[in-house]
């Protein structure tokens, strides 16, 4: 091409006009786009900055890391962008991006002939928002100008919002729904982020293309700061307010507060469920289904576990099983690398996206993480599933068995809840959703586990030896859901997961779903929200019915009520729940989110507490109609407070129904082989 | 021999060079940034990548010979190497690489050794090529000709 006016010879200052300031873009945009290329290769360089140039781009070029960030530091101003090697001798490319992220909050392409997926992976968790393949084509080049815009525009609406966000947008406080079911679209969640967040493929971003609502990102930071006042305050006191206040973190706002903490209780109870978890948990998933005893240790913050979400479902499973279903330890040893922290919780990339491009990739850590990967796959499909299930008690067909692992264990449950389903199906038709997943629950509860990695990892882990089986599907999705780097052993918040308080679960009763019972038990479940997260991230929730929602939740609850900790929404457990139970059949990630969800809050309620044996309750649970709550399981301790805001029901459903939508062939429908939901107990 | 001529050969050359797959279509990239404002691009970009090619070969085989090898180092070496080699559109190059590192990564230092050899030779050979093929583009530069370019029908 002919560079007919070398771009170099464009003056900084030049570059800065228009550019820095934000608002207006030159009309030559993108070319004087300051471009800042590190890498040590010397013929990779060369011709990189033969393309900027081509492109019209005015590039700075360095062989070194130090020499790139001592340039960024003399000149915070100076660059637009920077595109960085992987490979470096002095200094690692991630390394690199954290700091230029941190300090200089600039958009960083990173570069590799690697192209091997956890190289990918890592860039999208560390933040970068872009990952190029070498060779570089100039093509790809030409777009890298959107990744400037995307961020800028981003921190414009930042600032309209008036909040001194987190580095990324501020989702305001109604709309969290909306947001989420907005961010949830083209990986919106991925924008938001500080870091854009890259898909393995680069293209896999076609996301923020509107960020609507700003959202918090919770960067490392701040999220240590989160964790430090949730130890502070106690894992089963910390609620939204006092963690609010405790944070201190001008322009945060309490649902941001509570949607994290949702998630960050998964988190912790997936990290429990691979783990004992003694604390509160155990007492709830004690009396639970021997398959879920992994759950029960909840408390545990077992990154390891999350970590291996995928691994997670098929060891943790093992190890319920081998636990003798008491909740027992579970402490399997999965092999779960702990992923980093930070990122993990934070959520930046999506990485839990099971199966890469299931699910889009949650940045944000408030919502997608939840969801990551597997449950999100598995939501739609759970969903689906639900959805199926719902119309036709029988359709439970629990993706447990597909896990296998625990099948005989899943019967039961199966059988639960497709008695569940039947009789949740009255009261609501979604229920049956509900009914399967409180069959599912287990399933979910494994499941959700992984899908709830997202953010509440906990919850799902602590799920229970049957969502183990589900959740081996669905864990293995959610790669890197456990992102929580909490690896708070702290009490798990599932313990008690205030379904009852939750406002979901006010909303799921109402909805008839689950029977008023249900709805305080649900409460205990409460913990699944995260899979309400990864829906709205999805974009694919679609609007569910609440029934299939408060299925998942009501499962959940039945099942987890660790994982639940804190059902603060039910619905969004609810959704969480359906496509989590529906996921967990699938396997995907997503879908057993929902499924769970949806499990979770229908009939789980009761089981809530306990996400002890699902087979126990499911008996109890079809027994009853209301959802029994075991008083010892459900501990809703917490309540209400949890996560008030949460994404609004509608979001949920819209997110569940859209995945519903999309997964329109969910493999894993409940299938309760030969269970008959005859008495789902609703 | 007559600018036409020579012309001529140098397409066909080039060419040639595209069908063996000692260069693919990354080449074609560095060669279409090349434009007046800088007429010698591909020759810059070429040398660079020779010499730090060497450098990186000789490094290779001392890594190599050492008595306790050190994989990581290779492996990071070999990564290098297949990166500037995919730059510049020196497919075979790259492709010996790739087998390289999946052997060092199963720390085979026998097959690592002959994978260095491989890699080697494959350098050796598209040195030569391109070597040549620029020789020709600068004699029809010189003879007042324009370089043609080529059209891949991929």
């Amino acid at each position: 091409m002919n560079v007919s006016s070398v771009n170099g010879s464009m003056s900084i200052s030049s570059s800065t006009s228009t550019w820095k300031a934000g608002d207006t873009i030159s009309d030559q945009f993108p070319a004087g786009l300051r471009v800042l290329v590190v890498d040590d290769d010397p013929t990779c360089l060369m011709i990189l900055e033969k393309m900027l140039i081509a492109c019209l781009y005015k590039v700075t070029k360095c062989n070194r890391a130090e020499t790139a960030l001592s340039k960024l530091r003399e000149n915070k101003n100076g660059y637009d962008i920077v595109l960085s090697d992987v490979h470096m001798p002095d200094m690692d490319g991630f390394k690199l991006l954290e700091h230029i992220g941190l300090e200089m909050d600039l958009p960083v392409i990173m570069m590799s002939a690697d192209d091997g997926k956890q190289v990918v992976m890592k860039g999208v968790t560390h933040g970068a928002c872009d990952y190029l393949i070498k060779p570089v084509r100039i093509e790809a080049l030409k777009n890298i100008w959107q990744h400037v815009v995307r961020k800028r525009k981003n921190e414009w609406k930042e600032f309209e919002q008036s909040g001194s966000v987190e580095e990324g947008d501020r989702q305001p406080k109604q709309s969290d729904d909306a947001d989420y079911s907005s961010s949830a679209n083209e990986g919106n969640w991925k924008g938001s982020k500080r870091r854009k967040d890259e898909e393995e493929e680069t293209d896999e971003r076609d996301d923020t293309s509107t960020l609507k609502k700003p959202r918090v990102v919770w960067s490392v930071e701040l999220h240590q700061q989160f964790v430090a006042a949730v130890n502070q305050l106690g894992i089963d006191k910390a609620v939204p307010k006092k963690i609010l206040e405790l944070m201190n973190v001008p322009g945060l706002t309490r649902e941001n507060v509570a949607s994290h903490l949702q998630k960050y209780r998964l988190y912790l109870r997936r990290l429990s469920g691979v783990s004992q978890h003694q604390s509160n948990l155990s007492t709830i998933i004690s009396a639970q289904d021997p398959t879920f005893g992994s759950l029960s240790s909840l408390s545990g913050l077992d990154l390891q576990t999350l970590a291996a979400t995928g691994q997670l479902p098929a060891q943790s499973l093992a190890r319920l099983q081998a636990a003798g279903l008491g909740r027992a330890t579970a402490k399997s040893g999965i092999p779960i690398t702990l992923v980093d922290q930070r990122n993990i919780f934070s959520f930046e990339n999506p990485k839990l996206r099971f199966g890469e491009g299931q699910q889009q990739h949650m940045t944000n850590k408030q919502q997608a993480n939840l969801l990551h990967g597997i449950p999100t796959t598995m939501e739609p499909k759970q969903l689906v599933s639900l959805r199926h299930a719902a119309q036709s008690v029988g359709n439970m067909n629990m993706q447990v068995p597909p896990h296998g692992a625990q099948s005989s264990q899943n019967n039961p449950l199966l059988m639960q809840m497709g008695q569940q389903q039947q009789q949740q199906q009255q009261s609501r038709g979604q229920i049956l959703v509900d009914s399967t997943i409180n069959h599912a629950p287990r399933l979910s509860s494994s499941m959700g586990q992984p899908i709830l990695s997202n953010g509440m990892a906990t919850n799902v882990s602590s799920r229970n030896g049957i969502p183990e089986n589900i959740r081996a599907p669905g864990y293995s999705q959610t790669p890197s859901m456990l992102n929580f780097p909490m690896n708070h052993a702290s009490e798990l918040p599932g313990n008690c997961f205030p379904l009852g308080s939750t406002p979901g679960v006010s909303n799921l009763t109402s909805k008839g779903a689950f029977q008023e019972d249900v709805n305080s038990e649900i409460k205990g479940s409460g913990g699944f929200m995260p899979s309400y997260d990864v829906f709205n991230d999805l974009n694919q929730h679609k609007p569910q019915s609440w029934e299939l929602q408060n299925v998942g939740i009501a499962f959940d609850s039945s099942q987890h009520s660790n994982s639940l900790q804190g059902n603060l929404d039910l619905t969004q457990s609810a959704l969480g729940q359906q496509g989590f139970s529906s996921g967990q059949m699938n396997g995907h990630n997503r879908s057993a989110a929902v499924a769970s969800k949806a499990m979770f809050s229908t009939g789980d309620v009761k089981e809530l507490g306990s996400a002890q044996n699902v087979n126990q309750h499911l008996n109890n649970l079809l027994v009853d109609n209301t959802i029994r709550v075991k008083s010892e399981r459900v501990c809703d301790t917490s309540p209400a407070n949890i996560f008030p805001d949460h994404f609004g029901q509608d979001d949920l459903m819209s997110a569940l129904l859209k995945q519903q939508e999309s997964v329109a062939s969910s493999e894993n429908e409940f299938d309760f082989d030969g269970y008959s939901m005859n008495n789902i107990p609703v | 021999m007559e600018v036409g001529q020579m012309q001529r050969r140098l397409v066909d050359y080039t060419k040639s060079l595209f069908m063996e797959g000692f260069l693919d279509a990354q080449f074609l990239q560095l060669q279409q940034l090349q434009d007046e404002s800088n007429p010698d691009f591909v020759v810059e970009v070429v040398s660079l990548f020779f010499d730090d090619s060497e450098k990186l070969l000789n490094d290779l085989t001392m890594a190599l010979d050492q008595p306790n090898v050190d994989f990581k180092k290779v492996d990071a070496h070999v990564h290098q190497l297949k990166g500037s080699s995919s730059s510049i559109g020196a497919q075979r190059v790259k492709n010996a690489c790739i087998a390289f590192r999946s052997f060092c990564e199963e720390q085979n230092i026998d097959a690592t050794l002959r994978c260095l050899q491989q890699v080697k030779q494959e350098y050796y050979l598209v040195k030569n090529k391109l070597e040549t093929m620029l020789r020709l583009e600068q004699q029809i530069v010189a003879a007042g000709g324009s370089i043609p370019m080529i059209e891949l029908g991929f």
